[in-house]
């Protein structure tokens, strides 16, 4: 097992080196620029215009850039953003509690749909309630959130005025009222989220029962004479969701890298905004420590998702 | 009009026999923008109006918050870093300017005692200096006094190339002096008769030296007020998330009396301009929300709802074309569009005074852009009461085909006019905004019907306005026949802003594309009149020598001015707010309040 751990941590540093390069790459040949704003302004000459771009590095050649980027991030220094010249790692950190709220909480609310039903809906294949079920999921995951996000504020904000629509991470109340102010305001994101996640976990369960409910020790178990209940939970559900673990390990990286579309319509204030804001305005600093984030935790979920796998289903050795 | 009338309206606004306002409007019918026609009463002694925005509150406080979005969210706060107006209007709430711009061009003392004027003075004879005197007992935020030593050591920060401020432009050619206390004189290397550019406006913000002693030159990224402001303004910094969400609480010891009204202040930032103005006007989630980049149909359909209502207001930007003269698909010296080029048709100045000819610019305004733009055909505007005598827009599609005719193009089989086997046929290129892809669309058709070719192109705004070299399809390259986009007047001077007129401008290889000129069409009575509008002080004569540039330029058919664009912001019905297109949106923040 430590092995085993130490050469797949091994693996992922060159393969986490290469990401870096092609990224820096692409980042580098891409066109724009962060001064673009500049450049409509009469008031700022040329050469003060180059001079920003000779103090912030960005008149050297991309292997230069590349070197001096990678030992800065060994040792720690994620670089300053070009628009708000402060460090990214702050910036970052800034963004993290709202998208692990907003979107943490739609991954949890769409689990708490999904296993039921999909459960649920496998027990009894090609009812009515599977129909429904199955026509629903379908629904739900072909319709984009940028779809749904909108036709709720049309509906719940503009129309019946329930709930706001923008998001803010600074609200005065204190006790009990915040609570209920914040609900208020992530009611609308965590469920286009939930739903449209959940749409997707909700097949995902129900196959995987199915898979396994005709098995002949489910048979055993009934013969036994458990409940169905007892045996729908213990015997079928642990052993049907080892692949829904998996999968769910491997959403993870998108709990801290955030709802690129959702954060935007809401003005949900994650990382997927900033994410957003950055590459409109040309910030490579930040896209680069965004993006780069996101890989590592890509790579380590990956990790994590084989190592649980081999822990929930003992016939997976890793000597 | 010429140098007598102007003298005689400015004696009658002297006696008080004609309103500063009808002033102004005559001026803005003959081209002068109303910030010059202000100089233009200052110089002559007449003295400043008040704040267009009449404060009725009669105590500070006790109105609540303010919340403000702004759909493109600040990313830092300190005004001399501030590279969009987003960040412009951010620091604008804590930090404050000698004098700022109202909307109708008038210069309003904010942090100075009074403008400074000849009678007293205040400005020197010869225009090579300026005496500022500052307001006794203004207080930055943390108690200390506002001296004449903030003022200086704002120039000395900003005018560093280390600082990389980008407003060093407006403060490296000077040299400020501390006279006393609350009294600075500003010295120009030149005469300079536009004077109110340092200390004033968008790139006139105070920093207090105590603060930002420490930092100036290469350190100044690290100062710690770049995101935690202490000012003078009306509100004092309470919480900064970059990118999200600005608060602020109100500063009681503010210089003016019984301002501001609201107790506290919030701009949060993010989303896009459509869903920004659905949040004030239909949820009325919001308060006031700025540069509503939308359809005009969209936002009145919008207003029906009845919770508040969008203004416009007047500003320097223009939106326009140029012709190219040059030649844009002949490379010379690694470069296309070089000036030691011609254009095969273009140069025809029959094709190009046929083209102007095409364009329904009542069209574009009435079916696209709305309260957003006013038809214009000069390239300086003062837009509300634009009405100049000389130049003039028509469209005509007969003329333009009779033009062309008379010129000796003939239409082809294909029905495309040619003439020794040159063809009338253009690229057309603009930056990827819906209303200007409409615009192309009704430029092209009306062309169609005059045999002539419009091949369009768009290209992304962060691609077209950037200045990477490297790249072909900038604006500033102009590898195409015709180009349009939108050219801002960021301070109401209209002399820099038309040194994209003159010769020593013109965008080429050597200057990396950076010359302000993107037109390169240059004419030596253009360089004679902007070189004299520089030195000129007596701001009538050169008030007719910056008209001359801008008039050589579009009666050349070079430059087809489009729509004097205007500023759009949208507030709810009960607040009364006062925004300029001649400075930031937050300019007079301090006397907004709730009714």
């Amino acid at each position: 097992m430590a092995t085993y751990l130490i050469r797949r941590l091994l693996i992922a540093i060159p393969s986490l080196l290469g990401i870096s390069v092609i990224l820096f790459t692409i980042l580098a040949l891409a066109p724009g620029d962060p001064f673009s704003e500049m450049a409509t302004n009469p008031n700022v000459p040329p050469e003060v215009r180059e001079a920003i771009r000779a103090s912030f590095g960005l008149n050297d050649p991309i292997m230069v850039r590349y070197l001096r980027w990678l030992s800065n991030m060994a040792q720690g220094d994620w670089g300053f953003s070009f628009a708000s010249r402060i460090n990214v790692d702050k910036l970052i950190l800034q963004r993290l509690p709202t998208t692990l709220f907003v979107v943490g909480s739609s991954q949890i609310l769409a689990l708490c749909v999904a296993l039921p039903v999909g459960i649920y809906a496998a027990t009894r294949p090609y009812s009515v309630f599977d129909q429904i079920a199955n026509t629903l999921a379908f629904v739900g995951f072909s319709l984009p959130t940028f779809f749904t996000g909108l036709l709720f504020i049309l509906v719940f904000s503009v129309t019946l005025d329930w709930f706001p629509f923008v998001y803010r991470s600074d609200i005065a109340a204190t006790g009990w009222r915040w609570y209920w102010e914040m609900f208020r305001q992530a009611i609308m994101p965590i469920t286009v989220l939930g739903l449209f996640q959940a749409a997707s976990y909700t097949r995902y369960v129900r196959s995987s029962v199915l898979d396994v409910i005709r098995l002949d020790y489910v048979t055993t178990a009934r013969a036994k004479g458990l409940s169905e209940r007892r045996v729908t939970l213990r015997h079928i559900t642990r052993n049907a969701l080892i692949p829904v673990v998996t999968l769910v390990a491997l959403q993870m990286p998108a709990v801290f890298g955030g709802a690129l579309v959702t954060e935007q319509i809401f003005r949900v204030p994650g990382i997927g905004s900033l994410l957003i804001d950055a590459i409109l305005a040309n910030d490579t600093p930040v896209i680069m420590a965004v993006t780069f984030v996101f890989s590592c935790l890509v790579v380590l979920f990956n990790l994590i998702a084989d190592i649980l796998y081999g822990w929930l289903d003992p016939r997976i050795s890793f000597s | 009009m010429n140098e007598q009338e102007i003298r005689g309206m400015v004696a009658d606004v002297k006696e008080g026999t004609l309103s500063r306002r009808s002033f102004m409007q005559r001026m803005a019918a003959v081209g002068i923008a109303a910030p010059l026609a202000t100089q233009i009463l200052i110089w002559n002694d007449v003295a400043m109006a008040d704040a267009t925005l009449q404060y009725k509150p009669t105590k500070a406080g006790g109105g609540g918050p303010l919340k403000i979005l702004l759909w493109q969210a600040p990313t830092l706060l300190n005004p001399h870093f501030a590279s969009g107006t987003k960040d412009q209007i951010a620091s604008r709430i804590f930090y404050e300017p000698l004098a700022g711009w109202d909307k109708e061009g008038n210069l309003i003392p904010c942090l100075a005692a009074e403008v400074p004027t000849k009678a007293n003075g205040g400005l020197s004879a010869d225009g090579l200096s300026v005496t500022w005197k500052l307001k006794p007992g203004v207080k930055w935020h943390d108690g200390k006094p506002l001296t004449a030593d903030d003022v200086v050591f704002t120039w000395e920060y900003a005018k560093d190339p280390a600082t990389a401020a980008y407003t060093t432009g407006s403060y490296s050619n000077i040299k400020v002096e501390k006279v006393d206390d609350l009294t600075v004189k500003v010295i120009f290397q030149q005469p300079t008769p536009f004077w109110a550019d340092p200390f004033v406006g968008v790139s006139g913000q105070i920093l207090p030296k105590h603060r930002f002693g420490d930092y100036v030159g290469a350190k100044s990224r690290e100062a710690p007020d770049n995101l935690k402001p202490i000012g003078t303004g009306p509100y004092k910094f309470v919480d900064f998330k970059p990118g999200d969400v600005l608060t602020g609480e109100r500063f009681a010891d503010y210089h003016i009396k019984n301002q501001p009204h609201f107790d506290t202040i919030e701009c949060k930032g993010g989303g896009d301009a459509v869903s920004a103005a659905r949040a004030v006007l239909q949820t009325g989630e919001y308060d006031y929300a700025w540069n509503l980049q939308v359809e005009d149909e969209v936002l009145k359909r919008m207003e029906t709802g009845g919770r508040g209502k969008i203004s416009a207001v007047p500003s320097g930007d223009i939106e326009f074309i140029i012709l190219n003269t040059t030649d844009p698909w002949t490379e010379v010296d690694g470069e296309r569009s070089s000036i030691k080029t011609k254009h095969p048709t273009l140069s025809d100045p029959k094709v190009r005074e046929a083209i102007n000819l095409l364009i329904d610019r009542d069209s574009v305004q009435k079916f696209i852009y709305g309260r957003g733009g006013i038809a214009t055909a000069s390239f300086v505007n003062e837009p509300k009461q634009f009405k100049s005598t000389k130049l003039k827009y028509e469209f005509n599609i007969d003329k333009a085909n009779k033009i062309l005719d008379d010129a000796g193009w003939k239409k082809g089989s294909d029905g495309i006019r040619e003439k020794d086997g040159k063809k009338l046929k253009y690229v057309y290129q603009t930056s990827i905004n819906a209303p200007r892809q409409k615009t192309q669309a009704i430029i092209k058709q009306a062309c169609q019907r005059a045999g002539i070719d419009l091949e369009l192109k768009s290209v992304t705004a962060s691609v077209f306005f950037s200045s990477d070299v490297a790249n072909p399809d900038t604006y500033t390259k102009l590898y195409v026949d015709i180009e349009m986009y939108t050219t801002t007047q960021p301070q109401p001077d209209p002399e820099r802003f038309l040194n994209q007129f003159v010769s020593w401008e013109i965008a080429t290889k050597e200057n990396k594309w950076l010359g302000r000129n993107v037109s390169r069409y240059s004419d030596p009575a253009a360089d004679e009149a902007y070189k004299a509008a520089q030195k000129e002080l007596d701001p009538v004569k050169r008030a007719a020598y910056l008209i001359k540039v801008n008039e050589i330029f579009c009666e050349a058919n070079v430059i087809l001015p489009l729509l004097s664009r205007t500023r759009v912001a949208a507030a709810l019905n009960n607040i009364s707010h006062d925004h300029s297109g001649w400075d930031v949106d937050t300019w007079n923040i301090a006397a907004w309040y709730r009714s």
